[in-house]
């Protein structure tokens, strides 16, 4: 009896390896069949460098649907003449050459780069300050950490409506606060000339923790040997933030006003919901134009070259940081020679 | 301790208020006046703690008929933008580390560089055309434009830090590559799955700019339900709150509880992403 089924289950173990092997082998020929190989089943003895191309495969075709083809429909659209409704017309670059004329547009571009300027470097002063004091050494840091980055995580319309609550001229607690130090009350995004620092200051308040995550890693990687002979030379505190841990950051310095600069040129959350570009047109940034021009007028022709003008615009700002970064660092070597 | 340290003492726990304080108050301002009845949302002095706690203001959040749809709505969007995103997202981050692809990122690169916007008007005309948009369907293919590239990005700077060792060891010893990756390197990647996962999750559940454009009455999800109470009810500040706390309250208890996978892949997304 107990022979039996000692057999029975070595035959059992027999036929699920053999079974198992055998599903192996399939999946490895459908693999090399699908990675476009030879297609003849390799001999399971010999070793070849494995192919990963069927891992990727699935995430290529998504992204081929839901970014590459996005991408290639919209430059062709950008050459016709579409409103939702009617006929489609190809125009050439008729919707390109619109763009210099439409007011709107240029002064959206305009309130795009003072924007994009003042929530770069503010968030990069105050994330580089927080760094330098997250990365001394205190009681419950990391969950003071944690609380500091909560602006960046928090949901963006609803910490929009408690701003626009706090922006409010007579209810506010903002208005409340400033007369509490003595200072006048202000209109802050019901204001043409405040509207735009009334938002940077909500995108400073959200975005500073992003830097100064950065920077912290930064300082992270910094050795203790230049601090201890900057204390032996007797070296104050802003000598040694100035001449040692600036220079030694720098780099992550440029990666954070880099991610800085993407984000604040598509800041579209914030504003829309605090604004929607107003009052009138004062804080229209393109991201808000481009709303309004295809989802509101749906002329999605011109929607599209909007599109188009404005990624070009984020990747040339790029480019010029980048460009920047070389100077900087060429000048300082230079300076380090001399 | 001597003097001079207990003044840096001083100085730092100082600091560390000041850099804080922007962040505690802010939010326990929210939570004040998510609290109030409208007579103490609406005096002069403000009133920080009142006598009497408005608990109604969340009761009629939950009591409004739809809430619960535009909750659940934002649960199924960011639920299955997650699940697939993690789906295909995790094999492709494993494929592309192993075959040390670094110019497929190029696409991630992109991808994070261009608004949001700009995907919306190609397919928001398929989705027409396909003649899906009174569904969840659109919402959750177009969160993956936000969910698929974070978590590939995370997943190959893990898989680029596990050891090839082993996997060596398993394909010698006659695993599949699939074998391999299913027994070998994802339980070690475990960590970086977490990471993905919630960020994911994060910046689906907060996504806005897809939901104004896509959804319908009854396809709101949650961030596009507070920015239309926003339009329609202006003046009661207490309930208008309350929702503001509720939408975001779950990503805050993430923040709070997993802070240490947060901080850790937004410093690699991030380092990588310039």
């Amino acid at each position: 009896m107990s022979v039996v089924t000692q057999a029975s289950s070595a035959a059992d173990k027999a036929f699920s390896s053999e079974v198992g092997t055998g599903s192996r082998e399939e999946n490895a020929s459908k693999q090399d069949s699908r990675a476009g190989g030879s297609g003849d089943v390799a001999p399971a003895r010999e070793w070849r460098p494995p192919s990963y191309w069927p891992f990727v495969i699935p995430a290529l075709v998504v992204v081929l649907a839901v970014i590459v083809f996005p991408w290639v429909f919209t430059i062709w659209m950008s050459m016709q003449e579409w409103k939702v409704g009617s006929p489609t017309v190809f125009v050439g670059l008729a919707n390109y050459l619109r763009l210099p004329t439409d007011p709107r547009f240029v002064e959206a571009v305009g309130h795009t780069l003072s924007y994009t300027a003042l929530s770069v470097v503010l968030p990069l002063v105050f994330g580089t300050l927080a760094a330098v004091v997250f990365h001394q050494k205190f009681a419950a840091r990391g969950f003071l950490r944690g609380i500091f980055i909560m602006p960046m995580m928090a949901t963006p319309v609803a910490i929009a409506l408690v701003w626009t609550m706090m922006f409010h001229p007579q209810l506010g607690v903002l208005n409340y606060l400033l007369s509490l130090v003595g200072l006048p009350p202000q209109l802050w995004v019901f204001n043409p000339t405040t509207v735009i620092p009334s938002l940077v200051l909500v995108e400073t308040w959200q975005w500073t923790p992003l830097v100064m995550l950065i920077v912290l890693g930064g300082l992270a990687a910094i050795p203790t040997e230049p601090y201890e002979s900057a204390q032996i030379d007797g070296a104050n505190f802003w000598q040694v933030f100035r001449f040692i841990t600036l220079p030694l950051i720098m780099p992550f310095l440029f990666i954070a006003g880099m991610i800085r600069m993407i984000d604040a040129v598509k800041s579209f959350d914030i504003i829309f919901a605090i604004t929607q570009g107003g009052p009138g047109s004062a804080s229209e940034t393109i991201n808000v134009y481009l709303y309004s021009v295809a989802f509101v007028y749906y002329d999605l022709g011109y929607g599209s070259a909007i599109a188009v003008v404005f990624f070009l615009l984020i990747v040339a700002l790029a480019a010029l940081l980048l460009y920047l970064r070389k100077r900087l660092l060429w000048t300082s070597e230079l300076g380090d020679a001399a | 301790m001597n003097p001079r340290h207990i003044f840096g003492r001083i100085g730092l726990w100082l600091s560390v208020f000041v850099i804080v304080s922007p962040a505690i108050l802010f939010f326990l301002w929210m939570a004040s006046l998510s609290l109030k009845f409208e007579i103490n949302n609406a005096s002069y002095p403000p009133v920080f703690i009142p006598e009497h706690f408005a608990w109604k203001n969340y009761a009629d959040v939950f009591a409004s008929n739809r809430f619960l749809t535009y909750f659940s709505n934002s649960l199924v969007v960011t639920g299955c933008a997650t699940g697939l995103a993690m789906l295909v997202g995790v094999p492709a981050g494993y494929g592309i580390a192993r075959m040390a692809a670094h110019k497929s990122a190029i696409v991630i690169l992109i991808a994070r560089i261009t608004p949001g916007l700009s995907y919306l008007i190609p397919l928001f005309l398929l989705f027409q055309w396909l003649g899906l948009l009174g569904t969840l369907v659109p919402q959750i293919i177009i969160h993956l434009v936000v969910t698929v590239p974070i978590v590939i990005w995370i997943m190959i700077g893990y898989f680029e830090t596990t050891p090839l060792e082993l996997e060596e060891a398993a394909l010698i010893d006659g695993a599949t590559r699939w074998q391999v990756f299913r027994h070998v390197a994802l339980p070690i990647a475990r960590p970086g799955l977490a990471v993905a996962f919630i960020l994911a999750v994060i910046f689906s559940w907060n996504n806005f700019v897809f939901g104004i454009v896509l959804a319908g009455r009854e396809t709101r999800t949650l961030p596009v339900a507070v920015y239309n109470m926003i339009s329609f009810d202006q003046l009661s500040w207490g309930p208008l709150a309350a929702a503001a706390l509720i939408v975001t309250a779950p990503v805050l208890l993430l923040t709070v509880l997993a802070q240490r996978q947060i901080v850790a892949g937004l410093t690699a997304g991030a380092v990588k992403g310039g």
